[in-house]
C-alpha cells in the first residue's frame, strides 16, 4: 500500500504541471528542436509525431505539432518536434531549430528562406535528395552537417507512393542521438497496421542505410 | 391571492414535477360565448373533438360529443368547424 | 493502472470521454475540434465505448440532442469550435438553465470574419454569460484530467451545471505530448453513476423546460445563479478527490513565482505555459515578475482572484480575445470588475495578443512585461488596453 502511495507521489512529482512550482528540479536541460518542411500529403506531421513518440518511449518530454495553413495537398507545410529532459512549457513555434528536415527538395528553391530560417550554425540539415551532402551544403551555403537520402525513390520503390515521411525518418535516425533507431521502429510497429508497418519499416531501414552524411 | 413560491421552493431546472397540474387551471371563467350542441343535427363526425385546442370536448360511449364546460374557453373553433352546423355559440 | 501515450489534446480529450463511459455523444465536426469526435466515433465503432454516437447535421442539433439525452439522465458529451459554438448559442442557455450536467470540450478558434481556423478565445468569450462553468487548460494532460473532473463537478447534486473545457485550437488541440491515460476502472471509481432528481421517466412524468412568466422566470434563473456561486468550492473538492485518486491536482488557478512579484502576468491557457519561460528569463535579469493563470474562468472565483492579484503592483493581462467596444479584452474587464469597489488595487493593463492564431512567443511576453514595467515606473496607466502586435499601431 505504501509502495502504491510512493509510486503515486513520484508520478505526481514527475507529471504535475506543478513540477517546477514545487521546486523539484529535473536534472539536465537538453532540448532538441526539429522543424519539418514538407508538402501537404507527404506525412511531415506524422513524421514529427513518430519522432516525438519514440523519444517519449525513452522517457523524454516531447511535443509534436503542425503549423497548418489551409490544408491542401501539395502546399508547403511545417511541423515541429521538441524533445527535452524536462517538461516542455514553450508552446510557440520553433524559430531556431537544431535540426531542419526537408521532405521535398523543391522546397529548397521555392521556400529556401523559410527552410533555413533560424537554423543554428551548429545545427543539422536532413534533405530528401539524390544529391551529395556537400553539394547541398554548398548550394545552401550551410556549414553544418547535412544528411541526404533519396527518400522519394525509396518510397516509390517500397510503398508504391511518394509518401516519404517514414523513409526520411531513416535519415533523421542517422543524425540524431535521441530517440534511438529502435524506439522509432517500435513506434512505427504500433502506429501502423501490420502490413503497412512492414513496408514502412522497410523504407525506413533502407533509407537509414543509404543516408550519406557530409558537410562543406 | 395565491402566495408565490420562493426560488428555493421551486423544482430545479425549469421543471414541473407534478403531472397533470394544469387540470387545476379551470379556464371556464375565460368564456364569453358558450358552445351548445344540437344533438339532432350532430353526425358524430368528431371534427370538433379534433380541432378543440383545449381538449375540452369529450367523446361519449355512443360516439356523440360532450363539452366539458370546466375548461371550454368559448373560442368557437368547434362551431366554426362543425360541417352540419350542430354547434352554435350562445351568450 | 494508468499508461502513458503520446497524444494530441483532442485525442487526450477523446480518451478521457471514453474512460468516463459516456452514454450519448452528438457532435458536428469543425476544425480544429474534428479529431476529438473522429476518435470517439472510432471508439464507438470498434466497440471500445458503449455509447450512442449520434451523427447530426449541425452544432445546433448536436447540443439539442445532448440536451435531450441529458434530460433522460444520460451522461453526455459534445465538442465544438468557433462558428459551431456560435451556432449553439441559444442552446447554451437552455442547457444551463435546465441544469443539465452536459460536458463539452472546445478547441478555441477565432470567429469569422475574416475566415480563420486558428486559435483565439473569441468563440467562448462571446458565450461567457451563458451560465456554463468554463475551465481553461494549458496542456493535453490537464485537458484529459479536466474532462474527468468536469463530469464529477457537473453531476454533483448541489451543482448540476454544464461544463465547458476550453483549450487553444491547434496550439493545444493538435499538439502531441505525453499523456497519462486514466483508466476506466479508476475513473468510474472517482465518477460513480448517480440518479438525478428530475429526469424524464415514463413512470414519473414531469415537464422539463416550462414556460415561466414574469411572476416566476426570475426565480428559476436565480437557481442557476445560486448553483454557480457554489462552483469554486465544489471544484476545489473535486480537485482534491481527484488528487487522492490520481495523484495530480490543478486548483482553481495556477501561479508561478507570483508571491513577491511586482509585475504579474495574467493569462489563460497555452500562453500561460510559454509565459513561465518568459518569467524565468526575466527573473534571471532581476525583474520581479510572476504569472497567474486562472483555470476556472466562469464563475469567477472573485475572492480568490482578489486575494491573489492584489499583492502585485501592476497586472499585465494578456487577452486572447477582443471585446469590441469595451475598455479591454474579456479577461481584463473581468479583473477590473473584481476590483470595482476596492481602493487598494494594482495598476492594470491589457495586452490583446494571439488573435487569429498569431504566435505568442517568449520574446513578446518579455516585451509585454517590460512595457508594463515602464508604466509601473511612471506610476500611472495612460493607455490601459494595448492591441499588441498590430502592424501600424504605435504603442509608446
Amino acid at each position: 500500500m505504501t509502495a502504491h502511495i510512493e509510486a503515486r507521489k513520484k508520478l505526481k512529482a514527475y507529471l504535475s504541471i506543478g513540477v517546477l512550482l514545487k521546486g523539484l528540479k529535473i536534472e539536465g536541460c537538453m532540448l532538441i528542436e526539429v522543424r519539418w518542411h514538407g508538402r501537404g500529403g507527404q506525412g511531415a506531421v506524422t513524421a514529427a509525431e513518430i519522432l516525438a513518440s519514440a523519444a517519449a518511449l525513452e522517457g523524454k518530454w516531447v511535443q509534436a505539432f503542425p503549423s497548418f495553413g489551409a490544408e491542401r495537398r501539395g502546399a508547403p507545410v511545417q511541423a515541429y518536434t521538441r524533445i527535452s529532459e524536462k517538461l516542455i512549457l514553450d508552446r510557440s513555434f520553433i524559430y531556431e531549430p537544431d535540426i531542419v528536415v526537408v521532405l521535398d527538395e523543391s522546397l529548397l528553391n521555392a521556400d529556401r528562406s523559410n527552410v533555413l530560417m533560424g537554423l543554428k550554425p551548429n545545427g543539422k540539415l536532413v534533405v530528401n535528395s539524390s544529391r551529395e551532402p556537400h553539394v547541398l551544403a554548398n548550394m545552401l551555403r550551410f556549414n553544418g552537417d547535412v544528411a541526404a537520402v533519396d527518400a522519394t525513390s525509396i518510397a516509390i520503390e517500397v510503398l508504391g507512393v511518394p509518401i516519404v515521411n517514414t523513409a526520411i525518418l531513416g535519415a533523421v535516425a542517422r543524425i540524431i542521438d535521441t530517440p534511438r533507431k529502435e524506439s522509432i521502429i517500435e513506434v512505427m510497429k504500433k502506429k501502423f497496421p501490420p502490413t503497412v508497418a512492414e513496408k514502412n519499416l522497410k523504407a525506413f531501414t533502407i533509407a537509414y542505410d543509404r543516408t550519406i552524411i557530409g558537410r562543406l | 391571492m395565491v402566495e408565490l413560491k420562493k426560488w428555493y421552493e421551486l423544482p430545479i431546472g425549469c421543471t414541473n414535477i407534478e403531472p397533470g397540474s394544469s387540470l387545476r387551471n379551470l379556464t371556464a371563467s375565460w368564456r364569453t360565448f358558450t358552445p351548445v350542441v344540437d344533438k339532432s343535427k350532430c353526425t358524430k363526425c368528431c371534427l370538433c373533438w379534433v380541432f378543440c385546442p383545449e381538449g375540452a370536448i369529450e367523446l361519449e360511449e355512443d360516439g356523440s360529443i360532450k363539452i366539458n364546460y370546466l375548461y371550454c374557453k368559448g373560442c368557437g373553433i368547434c362551431a366554426n368547424e362543425c360541417p352540419p352546423r350542430a354547434i352554435t355559440m350562445k351568450r | 493502472m494508468s499508461h502513458r501515450l503520446v497524444l494530441s489534446t483532442n485525442h487526450a480529450v477523446a480518451y478521457a470521454v471514453k474512460s468516463c463511459d459516456v452514454d450519448v455523444i452528438a457532435a458536428y465536426p469543425i476544425t480544429p475540434q474534428t479529431t476529438v469526435v473522429e476518435k470517439l466515433s472510432e471508439f464507438v465503432a470498434d466497440g471500445e465505448l458503449d455509447a450512442e454516437y449520434i451523427a447530426v447535421e449541425s452544432e445546433h442539433t448536436a447540443l439539442s440532442v445532448v440536451i435531450g439525452a441529458s434530460a433522460l439522465g444520460a451522461r453526455t458529451f459534445t465538442a465544438t469550435s468557433s462558428q459551431g459554438l456560435a451556432l449553439m448559442h441559444e442552446l447554451l442557455f437552455i442547457a444551463s438553465t435546465m441544469r443539465l450536467p452536459v460536458v463539452m470540450s472546445i478547441a478555441n478558434r477565432s470567429l469569422n470574419m475574416p475566415l480563420n481556423i486558428h486559435c483565439d478565445y473569441q468563440d467562448m468569450m462571446a458565450s461567457r454569460d451563458c451560465g456554463w462553468v468554463q475551465i481553461y487548460v494549458s496542456s493535453a494532460q490537464e485537458a484529459h484530467d479536466t474532462i474527468i473532473q468536469a463530469y464529477r463537478l457537473a453531476e454533483r447534486s448541489d451543482i448540476l451545471v454544464p461544463v465547458a473545457v476550453c483549450y487553444d485550437g491547434f496550439v493545444l488541440s493538435h499538439t502531441y505530448e505525453p499523456v497519462e491515460i486514466r483508466e476506466k476502472e479508476e475513473v468510474l471509481r472517482f465518477l460513480p453513476r448517480f440518479k438525478r432528481p428530475n429526469v424524464l421517466d415514463l413512470e414519473r412524468p414531469i415537464t422539463m423546460g416550462v414556460m415561466a412568466l414574469p411572476d416566476y422566470a426570475y426565480e428559476f434563473k436565480f437557481q442557476l445563479i445560486d448553483a454557480l456561486t457554489k462552483v469554486p468550492r465544489a471544484l476545489e473538492e473535486v480537485d482534491k478527490n481527484f488528487e487522492e485518486e490520481f495523484g495530480v491536482s490543478y486548483g482553481l488557478y495556477e501561479e508561478y513565482k507570483a508571491q513577491d512579484a511586482d509585475i504579474l502576468l495574467v493569462t489563460l491557457g497555452a500562453i500561460a505555459s510559454t509565459a513561465k519561460i518568459a518569467v524565468d528569463k526575466l527573473r534571471e535579469e532581476g525583474v520581479k515578475v510572476g504569472l497567474f493563470r486562472p483555470r476556472l474562468y466562469r464563475p469567477i472565483p472573485v475572492d480568490v482572484w482578489k486575494e491573489k492579484l492584489r499583492s502585485a503592483k501592476i497586472l499585465a493581462v494578456v487577452d486572447r480575445a477582443i471585446s469590441f467596444g469595451a475598455i479591454g479584452g474579456p479577461l481584463f474587464t473581468d479583473i477590473v470588475s473584481v476590483f470595482a469597489n476596492e481602493s487598494d488595487r494594482p495598476l492594470m493593463m491589457d495586452f490583446i495578443a494571439g488573435i487569429g492564431g498569431r504566435d505568442v512567443t517568449i520574446k513578446e511576453l518579455m516585451d509585454i512585461v517590460r512595457m508594463s514595467g515602464k508604466v509601473l515606473q511612471k506610476g500611472r496607466v495612460e493607455k490601459a488596453c494595448i492591441y499588441y502586435g498590430v502592424r501600424g499601431v504605435e504603442y509608446e
